[in-house]
């Protein structure tokens, strides 16, 4: 038996964070109703990458990723009728996503204030990079712009071996998922007192806030020392990053004696690592350069993965640097159900990293595939009725 | 505590809600904390006899004071703290009683632990048949690594992200010591507020053993595609994007002061070469579109390196941003603290510690206009709450709890 989240969905987004948040909805069985422009479509839609490198709207990855067990309502705000539509979609909905720039909704009447009045029940989440409020609430910003204001970028990449090396902006768009995350929180915990006896609410998610939240270990460290951390002064004994045969990358850790010697029996027992100054965690610390170096001249001659069980087996801790193949060749990400095939009209059936997050007693059925543009939009608008040719205007492309 | 009077009035989205938080280091007492700030009440279940290691050591050793360490602080906000030695077989006992009063129960022990205590899933539900129990690690409870030790680092690693940050020519990058973890347990959050949806429609409980791994590797899952698509890993590539330019970070002219700017339309170059003075360079048509830009990039950069050489990073934000141009520092922590919309918008309090004194820190994310996540307290000193949990909450006599505390059960 499967069971379907009872939540309707409107996600009014494009390109990373609203699809994220709409996604961690659709995924457990929410009805995601996407509105998306006429023609055009997501952003992320064009973005890629592509089978083949072949453009094609209805076969981006980064759109398909996104945008599972959604639909798609290709409908044009920018026009009354479609804005009437519109309000017709979130008059019964839970929850509304949207990312426009704050102020652009309320200045078409589709506000909170406006859309509250038609459903006091909806919980509307408005995902930005700065929030919907304060100076910098206008201001524009891309994952690079937002990596950086987070003060997430200042700290990359971590090791760097002077100020001369530019910071730099995180793994493909990990920040607008941040934010998408903060979204979709919101919007449970929302529901949830709503069901307590509360009300629909506003919620205001700004990335950038959500990226600082994430990073707040590291940047407390202003609040201890009066001192900004920066990307340098991080190559310590903690973790060395080394080389492996055929040129892969690990990462060794070192924090205990006990983590020493498992790591010395995993590289062979040499004498000089019972001897000093090596025989100490200061020692090693002391002398992380020379260390660091016999850690490389051992790794080069391991492969990745012999390193990685190796020093495991010894109760240590190391790991791979895992490329996307890598992932996917991975038994430990397989063997927990880490992928899940999806087949779809247009790009075929792929294999799409799943939900992390599993519910042993919930299974929301089978996945269903991102929806090609406009897809639903008369399943879910209704037929067009005689006398309102504009639906046609605005309805499937 | 920082707060207006209206705000302190406002109910907590999760109010009624009841957490145990078997949590230590930073992956689960980081979710925990996000619940508290939901309104949840969640009770620290700790002991003296292993303190979590977040009290205990800094980076250069073991402390002497418990109370003392700003890193437990920043991860623990907001919650009370119980003392119970889960050595003991009576310690064991009270920890159930406990989970029998609560809805959600997080731990993030190495896998196997828990079952060893005799307080893992299928013993708890006997004790509250629709408990919500999360189990944090970093490769999961289940398959073939799920014994091996993993910190940060080795999620960040195995999860994809470390290969694909930092710049093309040079190594990967495992990232900061603790993004990984505070994405586990931020993703732990929606895990947990996703159960409780559930519970509510089904009324069933849930066990949600979640990885760290796949946590940061499915918010790079876009990245995944090209490989499930065209048998591609994609690359590391710095600041710079597939498609657009200017995209990149510029040296200004204060100490390690540098802009990021990105040009996503044509509308944007415009304004980028509005707010420069609109230089004759600007106006070579091959820079017009965007496979122009991007073709150009080298020349770009160092173009717009030289006009933002000029200026301090901040004067180049306002003027690129009122340009139209989305244009950000790249902050530094002091500049973050002290930052005109970060304070305006409440992104940062205050709060009082009876150790380390007034702190200023991030405040919760969640801006929800009727019930707003918020900081309800400072960090629990160890114990801080025994007499409410022991007393109030499971009833016991109090020479029942000093025969627990001699026996350092209740320790």
């Amino acid at each position: 038996m499967t069971d379907a989240l009872d939540l309707k969905v409107v996600e009014l987004a494009e390109f990373v964070a609203g699809p994220y948040c709409g996604k961690l909805l659709s995924d457990f069985g929410a009805e995601v109703i996407k509105v998306e422009r006429p023609g055009i479509g997501d952003r992320a839609r064009h973005l890629g990458p592509f089978a083949g490198d072949g453009p094609d709207p209805e076969a981006s990855g980064t759109f398909l990723y996104l945008n599972t067990n959604k639909k798609s309502v290709a409908l044009d705000i920018e026009t009354e009728e479609g804005r009437a539509l519109f309000r017709q979609l979130v008059a019964d909905a839970d929850v509304l996503i949207e990312d426009r720039a704050p102020g652009e909704l309320a200045a078409m009447g589709l506000g909170y204030d406006d859309l509250a009045a038609l459903n006091p029940g909806l919980v509307m989440v408005s995902i930005t990079p700065f929030g919907q409020t304060g100076p910098y609430a206008g201001f524009r910003a891309e994952h690079l712009n937002l990596y950086h204001a987070s003060g997430q970028g200042y700290l990359l990449p971590m090791w760097a071996i002077n100020l001369d090396v530019p910071p730099c902006q995180g793994p493909g768009y990990l920040g607008l998922y941040d934010g998408g995350m903060a979204g979709a929180t919101a919007a449970l915990a929302a529901l949830f007192w709503r069901g307590n006896g509360g009300t629909g609410q506003h919620v205001d998610i700004s990335v950038q806030h959500a990226m600082m939240h994430l990073e707040r270990s590291q940047l407390r460290r202003y609040v201890d020392d009066g001192k900004s951390p920066n990307r340098t002064g991080k190559g310590r004994l903690l973790e060395s990053l080394v080389e492996c045969k055929g040129g892969e990358y690990a990462v060794v850790i070192l924090s205990s004696q006990r983590q020493w010697e498992g790591l010395w029996r995993a590289m062979g027992k040499p004498a000089w690592g019972m001897e000093p100054p090596f025989d100490t965690q200061k020692g090693r610390s002391d002398n992380y350069h020379e260390l660091r170096k016999r850690l490389a001249d051992w790794a080069i001659t391991v492969t990745q993965d012999e390193l990685f069980h190796a020093v495991q087996a010894e109760g240590s801790a190391a790991a791979p640097i895992l490329t996307a193949e890598g992932v996917f060749r991975s038994e430990q990400f397989r063997g927990r159900g880490h992928f899940t095939e999806i087949g779809h009209p247009v790009a075929g059936t792929l294999e799409y990293v799943a939900q992390p997050t599993k519910l042993s007693d919930f299974d929301p059925g089978p996945k269903r595939p991102a929806p090609l543009l406009g897809a639903d939009t008369e399943a879910v608008l209704g037929q067009a009725p005689a006398g309102r040719p504009e639906l046609s205007h605005t309805g499937a492309i | 505590m920082d707060g207006t009077q209206a705000e302190l009035q406002a109910q907590g989205a999760l109010d009624g809600v009841r957490v145990i938080d078997f949590g230590h280091v930073l992956a689960g007492p980081f979710c925990t904390m996000q619940l508290a700030a939901l309104g949840a009440e969640v009770i620290k279940v700790e002991t003296r006899a292993r303190p979590d290691e977040q009290r205990a050591h800094r980076g250069d050793g073991v402390a002497d004071d418990l109370e003392g360490n700003s890193n437990f602080f920043e991860v623990n906000l907001s919650k009370k703290s119980c003392s119970i030695n889960l050595s003991t077989e009576e310690g064991r006992e009270l920890a159930k009683r406990l989970v029998a009063t609560a809805d959600i129960v997080l731990e993030n022990m190495r896998p196997g632990v828990m079952a060893k205590l005799g307080l893992d899933y299928s013993a708890l539900r006997e004790v509250k048949p629709d408990i919500i129990m999360l189990s944090l690690s970093g490769f999961g409870g289940t398959g073939p690594l799920k014994r091996y030790a993993a910190y940060n680092p080795c999620f960040t690693s195995v999860g994809g992200v470390s290969h694909l940050t930092g710049y093309a020519e040079k190594k990967p990058n495992t990232m900061t010591n603790s993004g990984g973890d505070a994405r586990a347990g931020t993703a732990a959050v929606f895990a947990a507020l996703m159960a409780l949806t559930v519970r509510r429609q089904t009324g069933r409980g849930q066990y949600i053993d979640s990885s760290s791994c796949e946590v940061i590797n499915s918010m790079i899952g876009d990245q995944m595609m090209d490989y499930a698509m065209n048998r591609r890993s994609p690359k590391r590539h710095g600041n710079s994007d597939a498609h657009l330019a200017p995209h990149n970070v510029y040296r200004c002219k204060g100490e390690d002061e540098w802009i990021s700017i990105a040009v996503a339309t044509d509308g944007e170059w415009q304004g980028l070469a509005a707010a420069m003075g609109n230089p004759d360079w600007a106006a070579d048509p091959a820079l017009s579109t965007a496979s122009g830009r991007k073709a150009a990039e080298a020349r770009l950069d160092a173009l717009v390196g030289e006009w933002c050489a000029g200026l301090g990073y901040v004067e180049a934000m306002h003027l690129l941003q009122s340009h139209g141009v989305a244009a950000m520092p790249s902050f530094k922590a002091e500049d973050l603290f002290s930052d005109p919309h970060v304070r305006e918008t409440g992104a940062v309090a205050e709060v009082d510690h009876p150790v380390l004194g007034r702190r200023t820190t991030i405040a919760p994310v969640l801006r929800m206009s009727r019930t707003p996540a918020r900081i309800y307290g400072t960090a629990p000193r160890l114990a801080a709450d025994n007499s409410y949990v022991f007393g109030e909450l499971l009833s016991l006599p109090e020479e029942e709890i000093r025969r627990l505390e001699d026996a350092k059960v209740i320790w």
